[in-house]
């Protein structure tokens, strides 16, 4: 069972480091001693299901979620792509969260300070299943970009954070999609810790016209790559 | 192969997000199995506790069965109990979770391993996340766990062994991770 590994693990070459010191906070945040392998055993090989009960209808529709007394305010976009593994199958069932800014760059969460207006009629948050084609959708407003305290004048590129659990356990993922174009990504110390430019074009959604709903809203696709793939015996190497 | 989607933090705002009410207790009242605490805080390297680190559990039910169709078992689950927990360690530094002791897991055709929950650490300035498991100081057979004796330092194998404390509500364990420096926890390479 443990002598063979099955699932693949997280690609260095395609993910940050832990330490990247133009993001400061990763300079105390960062493990410096040598890992263990993951071991493979059921707690690794499993992971928690969801299901369409674990749903609410609203869920995947950030534009009519968190209504008070009309709709939220800023740019109406579809987002939406395809879950899959790295043998490019689908992966269906898999819960996708996200969270992000409204429309002029402002969280919800109470502790947050930027001075922008918060919209009474948008809370920034969704869930979303993934079906057989591994496919998802949300309809949400275009956040904005926001400032932070990396370094002087640092700003965030208007971003949508992801998390998305797949069938086991080293198929977890946390991210965050960007939009094309913008000119912030260049200045982000945080998508530049990515190590190569095609990975970090990797984080942009494409703006997708076949998704754009005439006379409403804007449509973008964005694919996702989980690690904890499934390898086929073939290519099980031993541990 | 498809090349894997980049990991990026998940920043200090995702409480409205990902974390929801009830979301660190893994009970209902039909659980089976002993029921427990789980408390502690993560620090930094400065050996200061974060207090916008989010922790995510994984564990089996009291019968070692996990509640995920990759179990051969899984027929015979607990149906009372889905085995996964998220807690924040907002706003006191502690996170905290209800659960029960895990059921013993196989480690391969002879071998069983100690008790164990899988434990996963997300937080601002860490752009992925870490991963670690968390053993009971209660269990004897950690002496002999597979994994536990991977950690050559035998020093550093303590800093996977939630202490249980006196306690007059459910039996807590302690277990604090530090993310860096002479005291780190163990985490494996996911
Ligand atoms: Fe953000």
């Amino acid at each position: 069972m443990i002598s063979s590994k099955q699932l693949t693990y997280l690609d260095w070459s395609a993910q940050p480091p832990y330490l990247y010191p133009p993001y400061k906070s990763t300079v105390k945040r960062s493990p410096q001693k040598p890992l263990i392998p993951l071991p493979q055993t059921l707690a690794e090989l499993t992971g928690p299901v969801y299901g369409t009960d674990d749903l609410k209808a609203l869920d995947n529709d950030l534009t009519k979620n968190a209504v008070v007394n009309g709709e939220p305010l800023g740019e109406r976009i579809i987002v939406t792509g395809r879950v899959l593994d790295e043998y490019n199958r689908p992966v269906p069932n898999a819960l996708v969260e996200i969270w992000q800014t409204n429309a002029s760059g402002r969280y919800v969460h109470k502790q947050e300070v930027h001075p922008a207006p918060l919209d009474p009629n948008f809370n920034g948050a969704g869930r979303a299943l993934t079906n057989s084609n591994g496919e998802y959708q949300f309809i949400t407003i275009k956040p904005g970009a926001y400032p932070w305290r990396n370094h002087d004048n640092a700003w965030r590129p208007a971003h949508i954070h992801f998390s998305l659990f797949g069938t086991n356990f080293l198929s977890r993922l946390v991210t965050q999609m960007y939009f094309p174009g913008d000119p912030l990504l260049a200045l982000d110390v945080i998508s530049q810790s990515i190590p190569d430019e095609e990975g970090r074009q990797r984080l942009i959604a494409n703006y997708a016209h076949d998704v754009t709903q005439p006379e409403w809203a804007l449509g973008y696709r964005f694919d996702i790559v989980l690690c904890g793939s499934q390898m086929t015996p073939f290519e099980t190497r031993q541990a | 192969m498809l090349k894997q989607t980049p990991s990026q933090t998940v920043g200090p705002w995702f409480k409205f997000g990902l974390v929801f009410e009830g979301g660190n207790n893994l009970l209902t009242d039909e659980t089976k199995g002993q029921r427990i605490n789980i408390k502690g805080r993560v620090f930094d390297g400065d050996g200061a506790p974060i207090v916008d680190a989010l922790v995510e559990i994984w564990q089996p039910d009291a019968q070692g069965i996990f509640n995920s169709p990759a179990d051969p078992r899984h027929a015979e689950v607990d149906p009372h109990f889905h085995g996964f927990g998220r807690a924040e360690t907002a706003p006191d530094n502690i996170y905290t979770f209800k659960t029960i002791k895990p059921g013993r897991i196989a480690w391969d055709d002879k071998q069983e391993q100690s008790p164990f929950i899988n434990v996963r650490i997300f937080a601002r300035g860490m752009l992925n996340f870490v991963i670690t498991r968390l053993y009971f100081s209660d269990e004897q057979s950690n002496q002999t766990d597979p994994v536990l004796n991977l950690i050559q330092d035998t020093k550093r194998r303590q800093t996977l062994i939630a202490q249980l404390e006196p306690s007059n509500d459910l039996p807590t364990y302690y277990f604090d991770i530090v993310l860096q420096g002479d005291h780190e926890t163990v985490f494996f390479e996911p």
